[in-house]
């Protein structure tokens, strides 16, 4: 074809073809004139006997135009003069979709990135955490070791845990987290270096056999300087020489996504980091996952059976150790079904409010379009009486529409991107290197725009019908005011559903920030203002065996004395850090048959220094603290709380002298009784507690509680300085306690903020709503507002008449918005700790809210109802 | 697109059935190659004026059977000395005109079948 010249040599052909037609009616005329007519009327009638020339020639033209690219251009370049003519429609239309867009780009970014994207190595799909229960840590090396050689469904099964070390390259030293893991761990996950070499199954033979560190990309980057010199480099790990092998590629930050490891250390030589051997306990749970790539054609389903075939097995051969939950599989990445399900739960929550905010910005659009239409009435109806085809008039509607869309879903999209960005480099939590990987990928700028075009173009084309009905006769007669009645149109329920969904986001917003307000004032058992914390573990600094009590009871003693301190007391592991609390089996003290399902309850449990109590602020309701008598010496002691007291010794006001035993059948006296707390997190009801004397059951981990009303600041340097003359390598961290609770209120925050931002998006898009349709109501009835000031009518009555419809709507819509969120704060209660949505400052505050949200949308249309001059009204057309 | 002189209102209805246009055009210029306007008189004269086509409705017709290469069309000089633009058929158009006309007369015979069955046995 040679339609390649066609495109530059266009105007050829329509010259000749107007240049035809004229020919042809002055032929006809010429024709006509023959026949007696005059001239005017020969003419006349020539062209009534040859039709619509316009018409007839654009259709004559569309034969040329290859596939109409051409009036896509024209409708393109008259929906831009358009938009620009009526900047207020367009910045209106526009920030709606973008707002929603955006709003639901970021949902569905941090969704594709947790949830629909797999663990960035070849393959992913066939890679499956191996879960043992439901516990945090669930595997032992033993089981791990039996369950990848007995099984036949996984190509290779590898094993990690998490743990912290201090490293030290010869300058100062600092705490690295690490994955221990298994010595096939980067072969099972198929992927390569990106410097040096990574260890592999060969490199161990046995215990402490393979003292070789892969670091983190992103670890060589900041501690390293992308040092390519690394390779090879001795650096010490809690003392122990370790050579660096290699670097991990970039994209590759370990095996649980929200978990970012400074360096991966082979599992076997867990005892030179930890001071404990437990490669070969079987009873130790102490891996966090298992990780196993099926063979290829096994199904999900085969390889669980198989997995709990070979368990039954161990079951058999180690009834004493194993313990009875299934093994299940999961998706990598979320640990399993520990994170999965609530972050799962969480951002379906999330997708449906932002779903919400796109429904409300369709039902703004729609409005908009609608009143737009109206508006153009008389000009479409003038175009239509002048020839021009329906089919033409919906295409420019349609073109209008899609160039909105696309300039709403690419400013909405950019907005999405920058948020994202700044999503993946924060870091929630201080003390865990956890961060929320989640940049942007095709994915989410596919949905963005298709997101962006669907809606656009669906509410776009909303005052279709209105323009197939018009009547071009009757509109051009009547003015524009015809299709402006009294009775429901589409544009009033549109309004109404977008002020009822608005309502429902700023009541849900508000229950959640005074959940999360309450929360953050409610008794935790413990008194985290005035008091600091000092994570302090031993084992990093290479203490053991005796000399760790000895240490600790050094540190409190330097500590106390810091002028200014109250107290000092230490725990094993605060309550309320997360991630969890330890749990130890009780039973009651008449109980013989000590196995687990036999046992009272499974309390959460403290190992506690003598001042502890008093260093955290909490109450001892009866007997007494512990002293630094109660050593392994003493008789086996235990404090208590309420709810321990009431379940398992059976009363509260005698508890203090009763016993209770534990799994390995020891005798326990109790001899204190402390108020009820929260332990693990702020959601749980009352739980039973029990706190053991350090001396008792020591630890190497620990954390100082230390109470001074001095200044944080002032007092972490002194405390460092006094700790640090004690042992100048110790790691140290110290936080305000109200600071590290931040971790535990990271939940109810995030969903707070989720939700706050989602409202504060309900209220923008109500604006805008509310605005448009009052500004529209006011400028459709000028004429009329003017001769009702022209007749007298007061001010009260004018604003009565231009908003009174307005305000009606936003009744409605927040009535319904208002039940609606009610019942949906009722889900909410479920994650933010405290919600409730039958709180009489959350009803005030939304009614008060949704009403101040139309005084301020419809002040401006209000002014301009008042403004009217009738008599320049008047005098208008 | 004949018209039994429709308002215009609706494209389609004009259609008596999609191509006949093209196809009294094609045959008109097998006769002898012809103007515009002298097509749309032959072809009411031809018809009878039965067939009355909207004169405009032609150029449509032929623009689409120009781009398919049927007819080819020159600029010249009339008889009656006028400046007129020419159609000519191809022997594209020509092959094109008998395929249409073996076809219409079958579809002919069909309608013809359906409304007047026993006429048509007799046949």
């Amino acid at each position: 074809m040679n339609w390649i010249p066609n495109i530059f040599r266009r105007g050829k052909p329509y010259d000749d073809l107007s240049e035809e037609i004229r020919l042809h009616i002055e032929e006809r005329t010429e024709q006509l004139m023959r026949e007696g007519m005059s001239q005017q009327e020969a003419e006349r009638r020539a062209r009534v006997a040859f039709g619509n020339s316009t018409l007839l020639e654009e259709r004559s033209r569309e034969v040329w135009q290859w596939p109409t690219l051409d009036s896509i251009r024209a409708d393109v370049r008259i929906a831009l003069r358009g938009l620009r003519k009526s900047p207020g429609f367009t910045i209106a239309a526009v920030s709606t979709l973008a707002l929603a867009i955006g709003a639901n780009a970021v949902v569905f970014g941090v969704l594709n990135a947790l949830i629909l994207r797999p663990l960035n190595v070849p393959q992913a799909e066939s890679l499956f955490i191996i879960q043992h229960g439901s516990d945090v840590a669930s595997h032992s090396y033993p089981d791990y070791l039996d369950l990848r050689q007995r099984n036949r469904s996984f190509d290779d099964v590898a094993a990690w845990a998490i743990s912290q070390s201090g490293l030290d390259t010869g300058k100062d030293p600092s705490n690295v987290w690490e994955y221990e893991t298994s010595g096939n761990y980067f072969d099972a996950l198929r992927i390569q270096p990106y410097l040096g070499r990574f260890f592999h199954e060969s490199d161990q033979h046995g215990p402490n056999s393979a003292p070789y560190v892969v670091l983190s990309y992103a670890y060589w980057s900041s501690h390293f300087q992308n040092d390519h010199g690394v390779v090879g480099r001795v650096v010490r790990l809690n003392r122990h020489p370790f050579t660096i092998l290699g670097v991990a590629p970039p994209g590759f930050q370990g095996t649980v996504l929200f978990f970012a490891s400074d360096i991966f250390v082979p599992l076997v030589n867990h005892e030179q980091l930890s001071g404990v051997d437990v490669l070969k306990a079987r009873a130790n749970h102490w891996m966090f996952e298992m990780v196993g790539r099926l063979k290829p054609g096994v199904t999900a389903a085969q390889a669980t059976a198989d997995l709990n075939s070979v368990d039954s097995y161990l079951k058999k051969s180690y009834p004493k150790d194993e313990s009875n939950d299934p093994y299940t599989l999961a998706r990598p990445g979320l640990h399993g079904d520990y994170l999965n399900g609530p972050t799962r739960a969480f951002l379906t929550g999330l997708m449906l409010l932002s779903g919400l905010i796109l429904l409300a910005a369709c039902a703004n659009l729609g409005s908009l379009f609608a009143a737009r239409a109206a508006d153009r009435s008389r000009e479409v109806a003038l175009r239509l009486a002048l020839g021009s085809s329906r089919n033409r008039i919906l295409r420019q509607l349609f073109t209008e529409s899609v160039l909105l869309s696309l300039a709403g879903g690419v400013a909405g999209l950019v907005a999405s991107i920058l948020l994202l960005r700044r999503l993946s480099v924060w870091q929630p939590f201080p003390r865990f290197p956890l961060h929320v990987p989640v940049s942007p990928d095709a994915n989410v700028y596919l949905v963005a725009l298709v997101l962006a075009l669907v809606s656009g173009v669906l509410f776009g084309i909303v005052p279709v019908r209105q323009i197939l009905r018009a009547n071009p006769y009757e509109i051009v007669k009547a003015g524009s005011t015809g299709a402006f009645g009294r009775r429901l149109t589409v544009r009033d329920v549109l309004v109404v559903v977008q002020i009822a969904i608005c309502a429902v986001l700023v009541t849900s917003s508000m229950v959640a920030v005074r959940g999360l307000m309450r929360s953050m004032h409610s008794n935790f058992g413990f008194e985290p203002r005035n008091a600091m914390l000092v994570d302090t573990d031993l084992t990093t600094a290479g203490y053991s065996g005796e000399r760790v009590p000895a240490m600790q009871r050094r540190m409190i003693d330097a500590i106390q004395a810091i002028p200014g301190v109250d107290s000092v007391g230490s725990v094993n592991y605060p309550p309320l850090e997360p991630p969890g609390t330890w749990q130890g089996l009780v039973y009651t003290d008449t109980t013989e048959d000590l196995s687990p399902s036999k046992a009272a309850a499974d309390p959460n449990m403290f190992n506690v220094s003598p001042d502890y109590f008093r260093a955290s602020g909490t109450s001892l309701l009866a007997g007494r603290a512990f002293t630094w008598h109660d050593d392994t010496n003493a008789p086996r002691v235990a404090v208590v709380n309420r709810e321990f007291a009431s379940k398992i010794l059976g009363s509260v006001p005698d508890a203090v002298g009763r016993y209770f035993k534990l799994q390995d059948g020891t005798r326990v006296r109790v001899v204190g009784l402390v108020e009820d707390g929260k332990y693990a997190n702020l959601t749980e009801g009352q739980k039973p507690a029990m706190f053991f004397p350090l001396l008792q059951s020591p630890a190497s981990w620990i954390w100082l509680v230390v109470r001074s009303s001095r200044d944080p600041q002032e007092l972490a340097a002194a405390m460092r300085s006094a700790l640090r003359d004690i042992d100048p390598a110790m790691v140290l961290a110290i936080r305000p306690w109200s600071t590290e609770l931040g971790g535990t209120l990271f939940p109810s925050r995030m969903a707070t903020i989720s939700l706050g931002v989602l409202g504060l998006m309900g209220a923008m898009l109500s604006i805008t709503g509310i605005f448009g349709m009052a500004a529209y109501s006011v400028s459709k009835r000028l004429k009329e507002l003017g001769i009702r000031i022209a007749l007298g009518a007061k001010k009260k009555e004018v604003l009565q008449a231009a908003l009174g419809r307005a305000f009606k709507l936003l009744a409605i819509g927040s009535g319904v918005g208002l039940v609606l969120g009610i019942l949906a704060g009722r889900v909410l209660a479920f994650i933010v700790y405290q919600a409730t949505p039958r709180d009489p400052v959350v009803l005030v505050g939304v009614v008060l809210a949704m009403a101040a949200l139309g005084l301020l949308a419809t002040w401006i249309p209000a002014q301009r109802a008042l403004s009217v001059n009738p008599l320049v009204l008047l005098r208008e057309d | 697109m004949p018209v039994v002189n429709k308002a215009m209102t609706e494209t389609n209805s004009r259609d008596l059935f999609p191509g006949a246009l093209e196809m009294m055009i094609l045959e008109s210029l097998r006769r002898e190659p012809a103007h515009g306007y002298a097509l749309v008189q032959h072809i009411q004269q031809r018809s009878n004026n039965l067939l009355q086509v909207e004169e405009g409705s032609l150029y449509p017709a032929l623009q689409r059977l120009l781009k398919a290469k049927l007819v080819k069309a020159e600029w010249g000089v009339s008889t009656t000395n006028r400046r007129v633009r020419t159609y000519q058929i191809t022997t594209a158009g020509l092959r094109r005109l008998e395929q249409q006309i073996s076809s219409f007369e079958r579809m002919f015979e069909g309608i013809a079948l359906v409304l007047n069955p026993s006429k048509a046995t007799t046949n």
